[in-house]
C-alpha cells in the first residue's frame, strides 16, 4: 500500500502523516502544484494552514492542481483521508458533507480526546470495532462540525458518521458530537482530531495507527 | 530636538560618529548608526558584563555571536537554541508583539540552517486579578504566541508565567526557540567572496517597525501609544514558506551565507554579515520589493518588516536560488554585491546615499561602564496582604489557587504542543519538556523523509526548560540569578536530562541608574558562577534593558533557557504520583535551608520583597541533580518533582494532582519555605536506597487526600479545584 501525503504551502503535519503512514506501508509526498498522484493507492490530506487559510479554512486549497486529481481519484473510489485542515479542504471540495466552523470558545485548543468509533466499515476504520474508544489529540480553532439537521439525519441513516467525541470530549461544540464523517461509499473520510499524532505510546497514544492500518488492509483497486 | 537625539543617540555618540566618518553623517547614515549603536543592537551597557559569562563547554558547537548558539546532542546532530525578548512591542500591541517575537526567534534558528522543533515562552504581567490591562495583555500575548507557533507548525512545549505588580506597565514576553541540524551543515552569517550577490528574500518591505530597535526597545516605556506604528506585523504563513525555502536552499548548498532580518532590518543584517566576513557590501535600495512605493532610502534600510532573509550567493547560483524561492512562492531579489571596501554603501538608483564604515557600525559602538550602587531603601512596594490565616490547609489551597502557582492549562491548551511528533512530555506532565531526536539507529534522518524501521531500542531525546523568578532576584540579585540556573537544571534532572548549554534573556530596568546597574551586575555574576559550577556554557542570548516606566522598574528578571540530553526518552520522568503504596521521599542537599524570604507565601501575606535568600552549595547541588538524573534514567522512580515555589507542601500537592492520587506523609518542619536543593520523589522503597542519606522517606502514595501529619489534610478534589480554577477564575 502506497500512501500519498499532500503538501500545500502552509501544511504543517505532512511529515507526521508521512511517518505515520510509513509504519504500515510506503509513503510519498504529493506537491500541491502537480497534477500527479504518483500512482499512490491512498491519499492523505494532512493538517496545517494551507495557503495561510486565507479567505476561509480550506477554501483556497481545494482549487489547487493536486486537488483536481484527488477529486477524480476519490470519485473513482480511491482512498482519501482528510485530517484537520485536510477535513476542511474535503468539505470545501464537496467530497464530504458539512462544514467546519470556529470552536464555540473561538480559541485554538490542543487537547487529547477520546473518540468513539461509530462506523467500523469505512476504508479508514475497518481495523477498529464499533464502540471502540480511541485516544487521539485534537488541535484546531475551526473544528466545530456543522450541517443542517436533515443532512445530519441522512449522514446518520447512511452510517456516514464515523467517529464521535466521547461524552465530555466535544470541546469544539460539534453537532451531535461528530468528530469524523465519510462519504456514502466510505472511501473518503475526514476528521478533526489527528490520528497521525497518535502512532506511538511514547508520545501519548498509538490508537490513531488503526486508521492507517485500516487503509493498508484494503485490497488495492 | 536635534535629529540624533530624536533617534536615541547622545551628543557624545554623535560626535564619535562624526569622528569615525570624518564628516557629518547624512540622513540615511544617521538612521543606520542610530540603530546599530542602539542598546538593542550594540549592547552598549551590557557587553563588558556579558563577557564574564562562561562560553566554553565540551559539547559546545556554536557560541555567542551567531544568530543562535548550538550544542552537540550526539549522532551527528546539534541543537540550536536562543531566547529573545519582545517586551516593549508586546506592551504596546500584545498580539503582534508576541507573535513577531516568536517569528523573530524562529528565524534566528533557521538562519543557521537548523529546523525549528520547539518554542517555549516566559511571560510576566501585572496582577491579573486586579488589573484589566494585565488580563488584556495576557490574553492577547498568549493568542499571538499561539497564532504564530500553531500556524507555522512548530510545537510550543513549555514556558512559565508570573504575575507581579512591577510588570503592570512593562510586561515581559520572552520567546525561546529550539532547532535541530546535522552538525556539519551549520551555516554562519559571514558574507564572503568579493563579487558574490546579495539576495533579499521573503516578504515585501513596508513602513512597519521603523525604529523599533532604537525608539522602542532601547528606551523606557511611556504611555505613548504613538509608538504603535513601530510594532511589526507578523505573517506566519509567509514565514512557513520562508522556513521551508531557506532550508531547501541550504540543503541544496546554494548559499554562501544566510542571515535573518530582525531588529534594525536590512541595516543590521547586512552590516553584521559584512563585519563577520571582513568585506563590504553595496546595496541598491530601489531593487527591494516594497509594499509602499514612495518609501525613502533610510526607511527601506531600517524597516523591521517581518519574514525576510538575506543571503550571499555565488553569481552562477543566483538563478537556482531564485527558482527555489519561486517554487515556495517567496519573493527573491538580487539587491547588492559583496565588495572588498569594508564599507556598507547604499545606492538609491545611481546615487550613493550612504557610505558607512562597517567596523565602526558593528564593532565600535561605545560601551559604558556601569556605576552600580546597592539601593539604600527598598525599590519595590510591599505587595497587598491577601491571606490572613495560619491554617496550613487554607494556606496550601490559597497557594495552589494563586495566579502564580495555579494550573496553566487554560494557556498551554492554546498552543499546539504536538506537531512534529517528538513531544514525549507535554506541559504539566513533567518538570521539563522532552523531545525525541531522530534516531539513526532506527533509520531516522533529520533532513530526509526516512520511514522508521520500527526497532524498539533506546530513543535519544533532549529536554528543555525555561525559568526565572523576578521577585527572588529583586530580593537578592546574585542568589536569585543563581536559582534560575539551579531551577532549570533541577527541572532537567527530574526528566533524566543532563544540561548541555544555556541561553538567557536579561530583562532589567534602566542600567544608567546605579541601583539597576547593581541588580544587573550582581545577577550576571550569579549566572556566571552557577554556570561555571555546573559546567554549563552560555551559548547566546539577549539583553532587554530600560524595562521601566514612571512607576518604577520591573523586577530584575534574568530568564534562563536550558537544553539537556537524555539517552532514552522511554525513561523520561513524570511529576505525578503513580501507584498507591509507592513510598514518597524528600531527596535534599545538606545545604537545603528553605526560608520564607521572597516566597510565594510571603507575597500572599503581604510581606516586603527582601532577602537574603538561602545560600546554596553549588557543588553539592550539582551532585544532587546528578543523583536524581541517574535515578530517573534507571527507571526506578515513579515520579520526580523539584521543590520550588510554594515549598514542599505545594510540590507534594502538584505531584498528587498530576497523578490523580493522594498521599499521606509524616510531619514536616517547613511546609512552604523556598530555597534550592530538594526534590519530592516516589517509587518502590528500594528505589530510594541509591540516594543514601540524601533521601528521607516521609510517607506513601494513596488515598483521596493529601495529608501532612500535624499540619493539614485536604481532599484531592479540593486541591484540584483550587489548582485548575485559580488562574481561569481570574480571567473570566
Amino acid at each position: 500500500m502506497k500512501f500519498g501525503v499532500v503538501r500545500f504551502p502552509g501544511t504543517c503535519d505532512d511529515v507526521d502523516a508521512f511517518l505515520a503512514a510509513s509504519r504500515v506501508g510506503e509513503a510519498e509526498i504529493l506537491w500541491h502544484a502537480d497534477h500527479d498522484l504518483k500512482g499512490v493507492d491512498a491519499v492523505i490530506i494532512p493538517g496545517g494552514f494551507s495557503y495561510g487559510d486565507h479567505l476561509r479554512v480550506g477554501a483556497v486549497a481545494r482549487f489547487s492542481p493536486v486537488m483536481r486529481e484527488v477529486e477524480l481519484f476519490a470519485r473513482n473510489g480511491g482512498l482519501v483521508l482528510g485530517i484537520c485542515n485536510g477535513f476542511q479542504v474535503l468539505c470545501e471540495a464537496g467530497l464530504l458533507s458539512g462544514a467546519l466552523l470556529p470552536n464555540t470558545s473561538l480559541r485554538f485548543t490542543c487537547r487529547q480526546v477520546d473518540l468513539e468509533v461509530v462506523n467500523a466499515s469505512t476504508s479508514w476504520t475497518n481495523a477498529c470495532e464499533v464502540g471502540e474508544v480511541l485516544s487521539v489529540p485534537a488541535k484546531h480553532t475551526t473544528g466545530r462540525y456543522y450541517a443542517p439537521d436533515p443532512v445530519l439525519d441522512e449522514l446518520e441513516a447512511n452510517g456516514q458518521i464515523v467517529l464521535k467525541y466521547a461524552a465530555g470530549h466535544n470541546f469544539n461544540g460539534s453537532a451531535r458530537d461528530i468528530a469524523g464523517v465519510s462519504n456514502k461509499a466510505g472511501n473518503v473520510v475526514g476528521l478533526m482530531p489527528h490520528p497521525e499524532h497518535a502512532v506511538d505510546v511514547l508520545t501519548g497514544s498509538a490508537d490513531g495507527l488503526k486508521l492507517f492500518a485500516s487503509a493498508a488492509a484494503v485490497p488495492a483497486a | 530636538m536635534s535629529k540624533h537625539r530624536e533617534l536615541g543617540l547622545t551628543d557624545f555618540e554623535y560626535d564619535l560618529i562624526v569622528e569615525k566618518m570624518g564628516r557629518e553623517p547624512n540622513e540615511v547614515e544617521l538612521a543606520v548608526f542610530s540603530l546599530m549603536w542602539s542598546e538593542h543592537c550594540g549592547y552598549k551597557h551590557s557587553r563588558p558584563l556579558l563577557k564574564t559569562l562562561p562560553t566554553e563547554g565540551p559539547r559546545l558547537v556554536m557560541g555567542p555571536g551567531e544568530n543562535a548558539g548550538a550544542v552537540d546532542v550526539g549522532n551527528g546532530l546539534s541543537c540550536a537554541f536562543k531566547v529573545e525578548s519582545h517586551n516593549h512591542p508586546s506592551a504596546v500591541e500584545p498580539f503582534q508583539g508576541a507573535a513577531t517575537g516568536v517569528g523573530g526567534i524562529l528565524r534566528d534558528i533557521f538562519a543557521i540552517g537548523a529546523r525549528p522543533i520547539a518554542i517555549l515562552d516566559s511571560l510576566r504581567f501585572g496582577e491579573v486579578g486586579e488589573s484589566a490591562r494585565s488580563r488584556y495583555l495576557l490574553e492577547h500575548a498568549v493568542a499571538g504566541i499561539g497564532h504564530y507557533g500553531n500556524s507555522i507548525g512548530i510545537a510550543t512545549v513549555g514556558g512559565e508565567i508570573y504575575f507581579e505588580g512591577p510588570y503592570e506597565q512593562n510586561c515581559l514576553v520572552n520567546a525561546m526557540a529550539v532547532g535541530l541540524i546535522e552538525t556539519d551543515e551549520l551555516i554562519k552569517s559571514a558574507a564572503a567572496g568579493v563579487g558574490n550577490v546579495v539576495v533579499l528574500f521573503g516578504a515585501r518591505t513596508g513602513r512597519d517597525g521603523i525604529g523599533g530597535a532604537s525608539v522602542l526597545a532601547s528606551a523606557e516605556l511611556d504611555a505613548d501609544m504613538e509608538k504603535r506604528p513601530t510594532v511589526q506585523i507578523g505573517d506566519p504563513f509567509e514565514e512557513k514558506k520562508l522556513l521551508e525555502c531557506s532550508l531547501e536552499l541550504l540543503d541544496r548548498k546554494l548559499l554562501v551565507a544566510l542571515q535573518d532580518l530582525g531588529a534594525a532590518g536590512l541595516t543590521s543584517s547586512s552590516a553584521e554579515m559584512a563585519a563577520k566576513g571582513e568585506v563590504g557590501l553595496d546595496l541598491h535600495v530601489r531593487r527591494v520589493p516594497l509594499r509602499e512605493q514612495d518609501m525613502e532610502a533610510f526607511e527601506i534600510m531600517i524597516s523591521e518588516s517581518q519574514e525576510r532573509m538575506l543571503c550571499v550567493v555565488e553569481p552562477e547560483r543566483v538563478q537556482a536560488v531564485l527558482a527555489v524561492c519561486a517554487k515556495w512562492e517567496v519573493n527573491a531579489t538580487a539587491i547588492g554585491e559583496v565588495t572588498d571596501t569594508r564599507r556598507l554603501r547604499v545606492f538609491d538608483g545611481e546615487e550613493l546615499v550612504g557610505d558607512l564604515p562597517v567596523e565602526a557600525l558593528v564593532d565600535e559602538c561605545p560601551t559604558y561602564e556601569l556605576e552600580p550602587a546597592e539601593p539604600a531603601t527598598p525599590l519595590y512596594p510591599v505587595p497587598p496582604k491577601l491571606i490572613d490565616t495560619d491554617d496550613a490547609g487554607e494556606i496550601l489551597l490559597a497557594l495552589l489557587g494563586s495566579a502564580n502557582l495555579a494550573s496553566r492549562k487554560g494557556v498551554f491548551e492554546q498552543y499546539d504542543a504536538l506537531v512534529g511528533s517528538r513531544t514525549v512530555r507535554r506541559p504539566e506532565q513533567a518538570d521539563a519538556a522532552v523531545l525525541m531526536l531522530p534516531d539513526p539507529a532506527n533509520g531516522e534522518r533529520l533532513t530526509a523523509l526516512a520511514p522508521p524501521k520500527g526497532e524498539d531500542g533506546p530513543k535519544p531525546a533532549i529536554a528543555v526548560s525555561i525559568d526565572g523568578n523576578g521577585r527572588r532576584v529583586a530580593a537578592d540579585p546574585y542568589r536569585g540569578a543563581v536559582e534560575a540556573v539551579l531551577e532549570c537544571s533541577a527541572n532537567l534532572a527530574c526528566v533524566g536530562a543532563e544540561p548541555l548549554g544555556l541561553t538567557n534573556c536579561l530583562n532589567f530596568g534602566n542600567p544608567e541608574k546605579p541601583h539597576i546597574a547593581w541588580q544587573f551586575s550582581r545577577a550576571i555574576a550569579g549566572l556566571g558562577d552557577a554556570c561555571r559550577a555546573f559546567g554549563i556554557p552560555v551559548v547566546g542570548g539577549n539583553v532587554s534593558l530600560y524595562n521601566e516606566g514612571a512607576e518604577g522598574p520591573i523586577y530584575p528578571t534574568p530568564v534562563v533557557g536550558l537544553v539537556g540530553e537524555l539517552p532514552d526518552a522511554r525513561m523520561s520522568g513524570r511529576l505525578g504520583f503513580e501507584s498507591a503504596g509507592d513510598v514518597i521521599a524528600i531527596v535534599s542537599a545538606d545545604s537545603w535551608k528553605p526560608s520564607k524570604a521572597a516566597s510565594e507565601l510571603s507575597k500572599l501575606r503581604g510581606e516586603a520583597v527582601e532577602g537574603p535568600l538561602p545560600q546554596p552549595d553549588l557543588g553539592e547541588l550539582k551532585a544532587l541533580h546528578a543523583a536524581i538524573r541517574q535515578a530517573v534514567r534507571s527507571g526506578s522512580l515513579s515520579s520526580a518533582h523539584d521543590v520550588a515555589e510554594g515549598g514542599v507542601a505545594v510540590a507534594l500537592a502538584e505531584s498528587a494532582i498530576a497523578g490523580g492520587v493522594g498521599a499521606k506523609v509524616s510531619a514536616l518542619d517547613d511546609l512552604f519555605g523556598e530555597g534550592p536543593g530538594a526534590f519530592v520523589v516516589s517509587g518502590p522503597a528500594e528505589a530510594m536506597t541509591p540516594f543514601g542519606a540524601a533521601a528521607r522517606v516521609i510517607g506513601e502514595v494513596g488515598g483521596e487526600a493529601l495529608t501532612i501529619e500535624g499540619s493539614l489534610s485536604v481532599p484531592l478534589v479540593d486541591l484540584e479545584r483550587a489548582f485548575s480554577r485559580g488562574l481561569t477564575d481570574l480571567l473570566d
